[in-house]
């Protein structure tokens, strides 16, 4: 679904934040981008909807060319890709069907948009996408009035509600409690499943990211210098990634974690009710 | 155990101009132009005394304000004031607000941004009294020229605020908008307006508060409204008239700004 050969961006000040990334998505796989703070991450998932102007290389969604696009070209191929941010990145001050529908604005004129009268077509999928995502009892509430998980559930229903190719998803988690962070990481996979979206996930918690994505590619400097199944992801790749540190626990917490939350998963369903939340061993 | 501190060690807030020689010569230097300035101005305690005496006589016509005499005059002033108030204020806001856009860095190109800037430069630069008196010789006297005068003000005033708001709105929910595909215009109904809303409204209820009380000064250059009933009443020392009207100014603003405080309070 998404090919990227040759990637790299160079910024202004002279610093190289991507180097000759190449990389390919399948359609439904979910991709976990580790690595450190200023590793390239963020910088790799804006060159995809271009926010940032990739400085050479190529990347292709489905047949197009994503870097030669400009204007409406761009606008058209943006309509298929969703996103979503650390800071929820909603109007706060408009209600949760209005960030919604915002997903929904490549696609209807300005008039429309300004009076808020959408196509009926949009507000069903809306309705839809705010159904899957558990929140048909807020449509109306400001966003400013929800909390952190609801609000991030908020992104990922205007990212859907594009009806999306793939999901570029920027630090999801990194705002949220750990529970919540499961839930929402647990949501995004599921969707890609549903929907066979290709989803480039940035983030920082490496045992939460291989608890629930099917493949890490870690960064560092720029460059890819990891890429297999969460599995592969040992003592020796972290620190390839990150640098030397003492990652036995890390790795092994993570194990531990998979293992509770399978656990709690199989608990949550038999019970249909509030049990014990899964205990987090300690934070990452 | 801790060691005793070796000595106490001093700390100021380091100065604004570091070297203390070009301190104190600055400070010497302002003291001894305000001395000097003081003595061109040529106080006159004559002049206050006797203008004390005007000034009481004034004052005294005040507290017994005749709202009969001119009403007349009086209600089609007002009537004058009130509907360039809120025209020009509309017709303000309504070209005002394409040029906030316009004149926030972060949303268009430069040469844009250069232009709205300077439509606002040149609106701002220019008093009140200064467009009335030009506008009065191009027009001619009336509520016309208010009502013009008023327009060009207003673009100045709530442009410049709005664009300075506009620059300072939070850019992550714009970028995500800007993320769905959505095109420019698209983009500031729903990532941009939203989040400036309740100080568009502030801004803009103020700025009606604004030009009422400026319609009253206009007024007096001839471009009409109650200014120019209250400039009659003054030159022929009627003072209970102008008192009167001065009154209902007062009401006036004061109705405004409770009004407005209302809205603002509801609209938050």
């Amino acid at each position: 679904m998404l090919t990227i050969a040759g990637l790299s961006k160079r910024y202004a000040k002279g610093d190289k934040a991507l180097d000759d990334v190449s990389l390919g998505v399948p359609a439904g796989q979910v991709v976990g981008l580790i690595g450190p703070s200023g590793a390239g991450k963020s910088t790799l998932i804006r060159c995809v909807n271009r926010l940032v102007e990739p400085t050479s290389g190529s990347i292709r969604l489905g047949d197009t060319e994503i870097t030669r696009l400009g204007g409406a070209g761009l606008r058209r191929a943006r309509r298929r890709m969703g996103m979503i941010f650390q800071e929820y990145a909603l109007v706060e001050r408009l209600t949760v069907m209005e960030n919604v529908l915002s997903g929904r604005l490549g696609y209807v004129g300005f008039w429309r948009a300004f009076l808020r009268r959408f196509p009926q077509a949009d507000i069903d999928r809306a309705f839809a996408v705010l159904d899957r995502v558990g929140l048909l009892d807020h449509v109306d509430k400001r966003a400013d009035q929800l909390s952190g998980g609801q609000r991030q559930r908020v992104g990922i229903a205007r990212a859907l509600v594009q009806e999306p190719d793939i999901l570029l998803v920027d630090e999801p988690t990194a705002s949220l409690d750990p529970k919540t962070s499961r839930q929402i990481m647990r949501l995004i996979v599921e969707v890609c499943a549903e929907r066979q979206l290709a989803a480039i996930v940035n983030i920082h918690d490496v045992a939460l990211a291989q608890m629930f994505v099917q493949r890490i590619i870690g960064l560092r400097a720029g460059r890819v210098v990891f890429d297999g199944p969460p599995e592969a992801l040992d003592t020796d790749a972290l620190t390839t990634i990150y640098g030397e540190e003492d990652w036995s626990r890390t790795i092994r917490e993570a194990h531990d974690d998979a293992a509770n939350e399978a656990a709690a998963q199989e608990t949550v369903r038999a019970l249909r009710a509030q049990t014990k939340p899964p205990t987090v061993a300690r934070a990452l | 155990m801790r060691a005793a501190p070796a000595a106490a060690r001093r700390w100021r807030p380091p100065p604004l101009i570091a070297n203390p020689w070009l301190r104190i010569a600055v400070l010497a230097g302002a003291a001894l132009y305000l001395v000097l300035a003081l003595g061109t101005v040529e106080v006159n305690w004559a002049r206050l005394s006797d203008g004390w005496a005007r000034g009481l006589r004034f004052v005294s016509g005040f507290l017994e304000p005749n709202f009969s005499r001119r009403w007349d005059d009086i209600l089609q002033g007002m009537i004058e004031s009130l509907s360039m108030t809120v025209t020009s204020t509309v017709v303000g806001i309504a070209i005002s607000v394409p040029i906030g856009i316009g004149a926030a860095r972060n949303l268009v190109p430069r040469p844009v941004y250069l232009l709205c800037r300077a439509i606002i430069a040149v609106s701002r630069s220019l008093q009140e009294i200064i467009v009335a008196i030009l506008l009065v010789a191009m027009v001619g006297f009336g509520p016309f020229a208010g009502f013009l005068t008023l327009s060009f003000a207003t673009i100045g005033f709530l442009s410049k605020l709005l664009a300075e708001d506009i620059e300072d709105i939070d850019p992550a929910p714009v970028e995500a908008i800007r993320a769905t595909g959505t095109p420019w215009p698209s983009l500031i109904a729903f990532g941009v307006l939203p989040q400036v809303a309740p100080r568009l409204l502030g801004l803009s209820l103020y700025r009606l508060d604004i030009n009422f009380r400026e319609s009253a000064v206009v007024g007096i250059v001839g471009a009409g409204g109650i200014g120019a009933t209250l400039n009659t009443a003054i030159d022929r020392y009627e003072f209970d008239s102008a008192a009167a009207i001065l009154i209902l100014i007062i009401a006036i603003v004061m109705a405004s700004e409770y009004v407005s405080g209302l809205v603002r309070g509801w609209a938050k």
